[in-house]
């Protein structure tokens, strides 16, 4: 009975396995439902927010502020949002190709690219990868603060502002379902004018105080905005993959579970055949 | 029926109001203004204080805004706040205690304090007060 032992011990460490496995979906699922609650009472504001600035790149103020400016493009910023940890299936890997996808288009055309990275995968990958990385957040914990991200964002803002990169993307992912996340890559800076023609007419607003200075503090929490809901809905979007990911984890240390039983009980049947046999043959050889 | 015009409010945290309304007053940089149907595009910051709505039917509503931006389109008026509240979630006491504490920072010069920070304290506590003081008239009426 050699072999029986062994598969035994294998079937209990695959069980044990299983059983984190297992813990850790659970665990994702209940977590998930508060990053998913965190994702959705930002939405409004976001969208709030990115409507407003729509509205503003189709006016046509007399004061244009330098985020509403196209410029030649010599350098890009890219702010990718990842998540902290890992065991959450592609969704990191999907990030990253996109990401750098991406990039490489841009350096085809001879642009730099650099990085403004949010979560530890994102560093530990573009580490070993190559960039440019200037800016680095991580360990942000389930509820990230918008003050976490006011620095890096800053960073990015100013190197703008001084001509250092003249346009900045936000690559992050995007919660469709438990199921399905897909990363994106949006343009935040400068501003995209909305499509809508009925805003195509020539008007501007009447603003108060000056132009500069509401629109300086207005763009800057605007972008604020965007990458803070990112970094919200990718959260939502890790536990959500991680979920999934242990899930099927689970599922298939079952299998293997299932299929080592059914070896091991053939082999113990083996074993109980041959003793049988054994006897048999004893007892025969003694009685003749 | 009246002319409306349609009224967001949000915060970063949640949305607070969405509906139609027939004037809205809020306090802007530059003193308080009243937004009504037909307003031209108006982008502006707003102070700490209370945002009044008047709506359809004739309600009053107050909110408070610790600051952010109104917005005016031809239909819709956005409030992007930085924090809101539903005025009936204030409360007189902690806000008058906020004010005390707030004057007694600025005064007490000597102690290591931060003088801006306790300025901006004071607004916000004497905006709040302004804002129930606001309710407790529409109230009164």
């Amino acid at each position: 009975m050699a072999g029986a032992k062994e598969i035994r011990t294998q079937i209990s460490s695959i069980k044990s396995t299983q059983k984190i496995t297992s813990a850790m979906e659970m665990v994702a699922a209940s977590k998930m439902r508060k990053a998913q609650d965190r994702m959705e009472v930002g939405k409004p504001y976001a969208q709030r927010m990115r409507a407003v600035v729509g509205h503003i790149a189709n006016a046509n103020p007399e004061y244009r502020h330098q985020y509403m400016e196209e410029r030649d493009v010599k350098r890009v910023g890219f702010v990718i949002v990842s998540t902290d940890r890992g065991l959450c299936g592609g969704l990191n890997t999907n990030l990253f190709k996109q990401a750098i996808k991406d990039m490489r288009s841009w350096s085809d055309k001879n642009v730099d690219v650099d990085l403004c990275l949010i979560g530890g995968k994102a560093a530990g990958f573009f580490n070993s990868f190559g960039g440019n990385i200037v800016a680095s957040v991580r360990d942000m914990g389930e509820a990230p603060s918008v003050s976490d991200l006011i620095g890096s964002v800053k960073t990015m803002l100013d190197a703008y502002s001084e001509g250092r990169i003249d346009r900045l993307y936000l690559v992050g992912n995007e919660f469709i379902n438990t199921m399905t996340q897909t990363p994106f890559v949006r343009q935040l800076l400068p501003l995209e004018a909305e499509q809508d023609d009925s805003l195509k007419h020539h008007w501007d607003y009447i603003y108060e105080p000056t132009p500069e200075e509401l629109l300086e503090g207005l763009l800057t929490r605007y972008v604020e905005s965007q990458v803070y809901q990112t970094v919200v809905e990718n959260g939502a979007c890790e536990q959500a993959a991680r979920m999934i990911a242990m899930k099927s984890a689970t599922d298939n240390a079952g299998e293997i579970i299932d299929g080592l039983q059914l070896v091991y009980n053939k082999a113990r049947q083996a074993a109980i055949t041959q003793e049988l046999s054994e006897i048999v043959g004893g007892a025969a050889a003694v009685s003749s | 029926m009246a002319m409306t015009i349609h009224c967001d409010i949000v915060s970063a945290e949640e949305e607070i109001f969405s509906g139609r309304a027939k004037l809205i007053v809020a306090n802007g940089i530059q003193g308080d203004l009243g937004v009504t149907y037909g307003h031209a595009p108006l982008l502006t910051s707003l102070e700490p204080g209370p945002v009044r709505l008047v709506l359809d039917n004739g309600e009053e509503q107050v909110y408070y805004v610790s600051g952010g931006y109104l917005e005016v389109q031809p239909n819709v008026v956005s409030i992007l706040a930085d924090t809101a509240l539903r005025a009936d979630d204030l409360d007189e006491a902690a806000a008058l205690e906020a004010q005390k504490q707030a004057q007694q920072a600025m005064l007490n010069q000597s102690a290591d304090v931060d003088y801006s920070r306790a300025a901006a304290q004071l607004a916000a506590a004497t905006a709040q007060l302004r804002t129930l003081q606001q309710i407790r008239k529409a109230m009164g009426k």
